[in-house]
């Protein structure tokens, strides 16, 4: 297929023309082009058939990659052990709400004081449709998911050099940018700049697309008027009875517009993994933990500290230590599964070759922040009418992501005051937990005035002080991927590994999870051919 | 203005690299895309210290105040470190430091988890922050790294 679709026809028509003239082959590549097979490389649950006659496999790692295989491979008729370090299965899928308390790297201690009912997901805290993996797991484990708002129309774009530092509306940005692109590309159809690049006829339906895309107006202008406020937002909506005429608003001019930047953060928005339908699960992030719990738990030996990996021709040996008793231990099986981050398992003795050694070795991890605030009510909801979703911000705290979750709730609210990246991260992670809250608090307020009087209390989790992982995820580059990838993949005699560092997803669990399930494909067609 | 010869420093490049390293991570990409083009693009008045000035690079001034904003965060205020699942090594009278440029190196390539924190840095950065941690903490090395030194190992 070379040609693009005329109009008329329709895209089962197009599939069905496809069907008969190339193949299954073609058809599932024109349906993957139109975004209707699964985009992980899930496929639907593993089923590894054939009987491993008793082999017995060590997990290493209790979080979602872990849990994983440990599940699957019981299933399938292994004998399984987990070693977890934490006092808790589920990694960095993980919650803070009321009651908790978490101790960081240095020895500070935060208990959390959220009302009831409101918690912060310092990891993970988005499951995308195009995730199919761990939606298989949700649905299998009982996990509950709602729709998580990524892009709200009516949060706001912030940058303190633009505007005087007043946020705007995402809308109002987005409404305006596009307004004058199409109108300025309209432009230069009209004016024949562009006769070398589209015909005639295309020309036509370019004008046609454009006046749709950017709201213009009949000469194809991008104007105040019905068309643009019903975009960016009226200066007096519609309304019933005698006062019901809406008064349109007054775009921004284009020069504003560019000038300001904000444009910079609609690009994120159309990712992939930002697209809807976007899911959290109800209650928290550690409810996948809770409903994985339910079908391992009993395999997973918690607060096991590895102290080292060792293997020789008969089978794995792992030393580690009981974080409570102090007790000196080994757990011996014919496989090791380790799903450690290399943050933490390059500081472990790990008997393996040259280039595991190295890819382990070699892989940094990222930086980041956040910052959970609670306040005493949600006046993001009642006075600026944000529901859910995220302000974007030059400021250090990166963005405020608003609860999605109990709108028009009258009690306290608890909302993500602070996302960093960069050397923000770094530098926020350096301040006691009490300073990056009153920071992240500080800084929030020149976009939510109501910060200072409504603040309750808050949690800061700087991910290179987490005891457990030291640094959010793996940083792959080209060319760390080019030169350690396959190697972090491949079994190194009866050790091999799995976690989103052996992913292409990285940062999401749903790369724990395909790695983990590749990983234990191979170990298993491995076993059976022993 | 002390830290006004890093901050002539920021250009869209300079920022681009350690962006395009983050974004290489999916988690990332939508955020670092629009923290990335939104914050570090600005530079802001920030701390005394030259901390929160701007996301693409560090902008404090000298070698202490690089150490407590930045390296701190793993390595602690008192530069011992710390011990969990994991590690964090000492600083503090660690005898690998005895060569300067090896320090050097690991702030500019990084090692295991550590990020390549110096790619963020200018070289003057680098030599200031190396030099501040061999000469405090109850590290006594007299020898100092220079720009030129780091721009060589670059």
């Amino acid at each position: 297929m070379t040609q693009s679709p005329t109009l008329p026809m329709t895209k089962r028509d197009l599939l069905s023309m496809i069907g008969k003239s190339a193949g299954a082959t073609a058809m599932y590549m024109a349906m993957s082009s139109f975004g209707q097979a699964q985009a992980s490389t899930f496929k639907g649950p593993i089923k590894l058939e054939g009987d491993p006659r008793g082999a017995s496999v060590l997990v290493l790692g209790a979080g979602v990659a872990g849990m994983t295989a440990a599940y699957e491979l019981e299933k399938a008729g292994y004998k399984v052990q987990v070693l977890e370090y934490n006092d808790r299965v589920g990694g960095r899928s993980w919650t803070l709400r009321g009651g908790d308390t978490y101790t960081e790297l240095g020895g500070a201690t935060q208990h959390c004081t959220f009302a009831p009912g409101n918690y912060i997901n310092p990891g993970p805290w988005r499951i995308p449709t195009e995730h199919g993996g761990l939606v298989h797991y949700c649905k299998l484990f009982g996990v509950g998911l709602e729709p998580f708002q990524q892009n709200n129309y009516n949060a706001y774009l912030h940058s303190t050099k633009a505007f005087g530092g007043v946020p705007q509306r995402y809308k109002t940005i987005q409404a305006d940018y596009y307004g004058h692109v199409s109108e300025l590309l309209a432009k230069a159809v009209k004016k024949s700049a562009l006769d070398d690049a589209v015909t005639a006829e295309d020309q036509a339906i370019l004008l046609e697309s454009l006046r749709s895309w950017g709201a213009l107006d009949k000469d194809l202008k991008y104007v105040k008027g019905n068309a643009s406020a019903g975009r960016r937002g009226w200066e007096k909506g519609p309304g019933g009875g005698l006062t019901a005429v809406p008064i349109p608003s007054e775009p921004l001019d284009m020069h504003t517009v560019l000038n300001s930047g904000l444009w910079r953060a609609i690009g994120g928005n159309l990712a992939v993994e930002h697209q809807y339908a976007i899911f959290q699960p109800a209650g928290g992030m550690d409810s996948i933990a809770r409903g994985f719990d339910k079908a391992v738990g009993h395999m997973v030996r918690l607060n096991s500290k590895v102290t080292a990996i060792k293997q020789d021709a008969r089978g794995v040996t792992v030393e580690y230590l009981d974080t409570r008793s102090g007790a000196k231990l080994t757990a011996k099986a014919d496989y090791c599964l380790c799903c450690i981050p290399l943050s933490i398992l390059s500081q472990i003795e790990v008997q393996v070759g040259d280039s595991l050694g190295s890819a382990i070795t070699s892989i940094p991890y990222l930086p980041g922040l956040k910052v959970g605030l609670e306040f005493k009510r949600r006046f993001w909801e009642q006075d600026e009418q944000i529901y859910g979703g995220i302000t974007s911000t030059d400021l250090p705290i990166g963005q405020i992501s608003y609860p999605s979750y109990g709108y028009g709730s009258q009690g306290p609210g608890v909302l993500l005051g602070a996302y960093a990246n960069g050397a923000y991260a770094y530098e926020f992670t350096t301040l006691s937990p009490a300073e990056r809250v009153q920071r992240a608090l500080a800084f929030g307020s020149q976009i939510h005035a109501q910060y200072q009087s409504e603040f309750l209390n808050g949690v800061a989790v700087g991910w290179h002080r987490v005891p457990w992982t030291q640094g959010c995820f793996a940083i792959w580059t080209e060319e760390s991927r080019a030169q350690h990838y396959r190697n972090l993949c491949q079994m190194d005699g009866r050790v091999l590994l799995a976690g989103e560092h052996a992913s292409y997803i990285g940062g999401w669990q749903e790369g724990g999870i395909t790695s983990a399930l590749d990983a234990i494909g191979r170990l298993h067609q491995r076993v059976l051919a022993s | 203005m002390g830290n006004a010869r890093f901050l002539l420093n920021f250009t869209l490049g300079a920022a681009v690299g350690v962006l395009a390293a983050a974004a290489a991570s999916a988690q990332t990409a939508g955020e670092a895309q629009t923290a990335a083009a939104m914050s570090a693009q600005t530079v802001k008045p920030g701390d005394a210290d030259g901390a929160f000035v701007t996301g693409g690079k560090f902008s404090e001034p000298d070698g202490d105040k690089m150490y407590r904003r930045v390296c701190a965060g793993c390595h602690m205020p008192d530069a011992k470190g710390s011990v969990a699942a994991g590690f964090y090594p000492a600083l503090a009278g660690n005898p690998k430091l005895a060569a300067g440029a090896y320090p050097v190196m690991i702030v500019l390539k990084g090692l295991h988890g550590m990020p390549p924190v110096g790619a963020m840095m200018t070289d003057a950065q680098v030599a200031d922050v190396v030099n501040h941690v061999r000469s405090h903490f109850g590290n006594h090395y007299r020898d100092k790294v220079t720009a030129a030194d780091v721009k060589a190992l670059r």
